[in-house]
């Protein structure tokens, strides 16, 4: 009691928040706490592989469940913002939730738990046992703890984490091949992350504080003394090797083809979006002044990311290596609105990576359903796919639109916000790259389409259902790639509501005033 | 103190970057860890050398009386060396496995995932 007494009698107003926290603002941690407590007790339990499938599932339920709802809270009241340990901030660590970083925890679950139910035909009792979906729910705690953070030194905390969860997603089974492009992403994965570490110290060095709000409201007086340009140029580094941008994407296709299939789905959507939100974070509400200063040199790089990346897939024979590049001209196409930085550009932007985590998806999927119908990931084998499963080429079809942003999928109204911030910013060679990029898009998925699904299987002459190579994929599949397939159909056909989200999330990097109000309410700190 | 402490730092900047050029896995998961000691000692470093007096506050006044040492830093950098030692462990468990596996530590000749001279995608039916 008597401890008590004296901390009663020290005034701790100035350092700590006073009374409870409210129920309603716990929904800032469900999305990144159901998964890590799930995840928990799938290691505990990791001898009774048969639940495993069933509790990731729940718990990504939950997961998008609580995303969802502070998604809408998010909207509806502005940015949400809760400290740990109830330390005012900048002292504790805050996870602060505004509509980007609440826009991408949504849809990043929601692929996750699309993964989670095709995990369930994909992955064997040996990967289960091996730990694929305990992987997959630490994975995920770390992307959302990465969007929905305020804590830069944070930030790097959840990289991590989803970083070491991928790597054991990355070699599960450990052939050959997985190994070898392990190598190379583990390398180069975490020189990225070293980097971004280096870059943070070197940011607390000069602001002393690691609170993002707290960046944004004293970078204007440091600008003058501080080495802030250095720290930017940095960040670009380390993000952009996260993000896969050009010249430092060389991880992605040596490796993203290498593991099963649902993991590089679930890779291919949403990990190097983490890298695109953690730029579009610090630059734009962090450091506005150094993005302006870099954008002639961001809008470089992605305009040969772009580009180059989709060269990259025309030149593969494998649907996945075309899949992989796929992922990187999309990345091209994210740091365009990044380098406009204008609000209609940013939207676009956000948009985009929305679509981007649906539609990579999809199609890591959509290679895995072929690979199962036609035996084979190579366009030299794949063949006669339209006939044994006409429903599977349907969708493939509306993959294929999407993927290269053409009506009436999802594709189409980002890029066309994009073209439309190049034009007004006087970027006109930005616009064309970004059109030319789409065009190769359609050639490189159009191929797809054309060889694996329009061309006769060298065996279709004679009239049996069972011929040859191409069989049936089985109709588990076709569900979840149903379930990617309606969001995608419902911005293409009725984008207002994300137009609008995407305005709003743009708004709100673009003046950070209101996420700094949300962490310091009183301006003190 | 701070200027002795930057060129160390750059010395195992430079070290760690040699050593990362090099083609063979061993040395370059050798580089990424002196790499992480660099990163480190620079976070050291920026949390500035005060003083080496434990950050303990009197019982009772709230504030500290003397110039003490940055205590965020260490934090800061226990936090980064428990994760770099995880990763170090990990890579060098993955390097050995790649090594038995493949047979080599030379990345040039690791070309399984991505073999050399792929004919081009079929350009017709």
């Amino acid at each position: 009691m008597a401890a008590t007494e004296s901390m009663n009698s020290i005034d701790t107003s100035a350092a700590m928040i006073a009374g409870p926290t409210q129920l309603a603002d716990w929904l800032v941690l469900m999305p990144v706490v159901i998964p890590i407590v799930a995840g928990a007790v799938l290691l505990m339990a990791r001898h009774e592989v048969r639940l495993h499938a069933m509790i990731a599932i729940g718990a990504l339920g939950l997961a998008f469940a609580g995303a969802a709802g502070l998604l809408y809270r998010v909207v509806t009241e502005g940015t949400l913002v809760m400290t740990m340990g109830r330390w005012v901030p900048p002292f504790g660590i805050s996870f602060s939730a505004d509509a980007l970083g609440a826009t991408f925890a949504t849809a990043a679950t929601f692929v996750a738990l699309a993964g989670a139910i095709f995990a369930i035909r994909d992955i064997d009792a040996t990967g289960r046992r091996y730990g694929f979906y305990p992987f997959l729910l630490l994975m995920m705690a770390g992307v959302n703890g990465a969007f929905l953070t305020g804590d830069i030194f944070n930030l790097y905390v959840w990289f991590e984490v989803f970083v070491i969860a991928s790597f054991g997603l990355l070699i599960l089974g450990s052939e050959q091949r997985q190994l070898d492009g392990a190598t190379k992403y583990a390398i180069l994965n975490l020189v990225a992350t070293t980097i971004f570490l280096v870059t943070t110290g070197m940011l607390y060095g000069t602001f002393g504080t690691l609170n993002m709000a707290d960046i944004a409201r004293k970078a204007p007086q440091l600008r003058e003394s501080g080495p802030l340009m250095t720290i930017a140029a940095l960040y670009l580094l380390a993000f952009g090797m996260k993000a896969a941008a050009f010249p430092l994407n060389f991880w992605l296709p040596a490796s993203y083809h290498t593991p099963r299939i649902v993991t590089s789905a679930l890779f291919g959507g949403l990990l190097t979006k983490v890298g695109i939100y953690a730029l579009l974070r610090v630059f734009l509400t962090l450091m506005p002044v150094e993005r302006g200063v870099l954008s002639e040199l961001i809008a470089w790089l992605a305009a040969a990311t772009m580009i180059l990346g989709i060269m990259g897939a025309l030149s593969q024979s494998d649907v996945r290596r075309i899949a992989g590049f796929v992922v990187i001209s999309g990345i091209g196409v994210m740091l365009a609105g990044l380098a406009l930085g204008s609000p209609v550009g940013v939207a676009g932007t956000v948009l985009y990576a929305v679509h981007s985590i649906l539609v990579m998806t999809a199609l890591y999927l959509l290679a895995g359903l072929m690979h199962e119908a036609g035996g084979s990931y190579s366009l030299h084998e794949v063949s006669g796919l339209y006939r044994s499963n006409p429903f599977l080429a349907a969708i493939a079809l509306a993959v294929v639109l999407a993927a290269s942003g053409l009506p009436p999928l999802s594709g189409l109204w980002p890029k066309v916000m994009l073209v439309k911030a190049s034009v007004d910013g006087g970027a006109w060679w930005l616009a064309f790259a970004i059109l030319l990029s789409g065009f190769l898009t359609t050639i490189a998925l159009g191929r797809v389409f054309i060889l694996a699904f329009w061309r006769n299987s060298p065996t279709a002459g004679d009239d049996s259902a069972d011929f040859g190579g191409a069989g049936k994929a089985r109709p588990g599949g076709y569900m979840v790639l149903g379930m990617l397939a309606l969001p995608m159909i419902a911005i293409g056909v009725y984008p207002d509501p994300f137009m609008q989200l995407a305005d709003v999330a743009a708004a709100g990097l673009l003046d950070p005033s209101g996420y700094i109000q949300a962490v310091f309410p009183g301006g003190g700190g | 103190m701070e200027s002795a402490l930057s060129v160390l730092v750059g010395l195992f900047f430079a070290v760690s970057i040699y050593m990362m050029l090099s083609k063979h896995t061993i040395r370059i998961v050798l580089g990424v860890t002196i790499f992480g000691n660099a990163v480190n000692l620079t976070i050291f470093t920026a949390g500035r050398v005060l003083r080496e007096v434990p950050p303990i506050i009197p019982e009772d006044v709230v504030t500290p009386q003397t110039l003490v040492a940055n205590p965020l830093p260490q934090a800061l950098i226990l936090t980064a060396i428990v994760i770099s030692f995880s990763f170090f462990c990990f890579l060098l468990v993955l390097a050995y496995r790649a090594y038995q596996e493949l047979g080599t530590d030379d990345t040039d000749e690791m070309r399984v995932a991505e073999p050399k001279g792929e004919g081009l995608p079929p350009l017709g039916y």
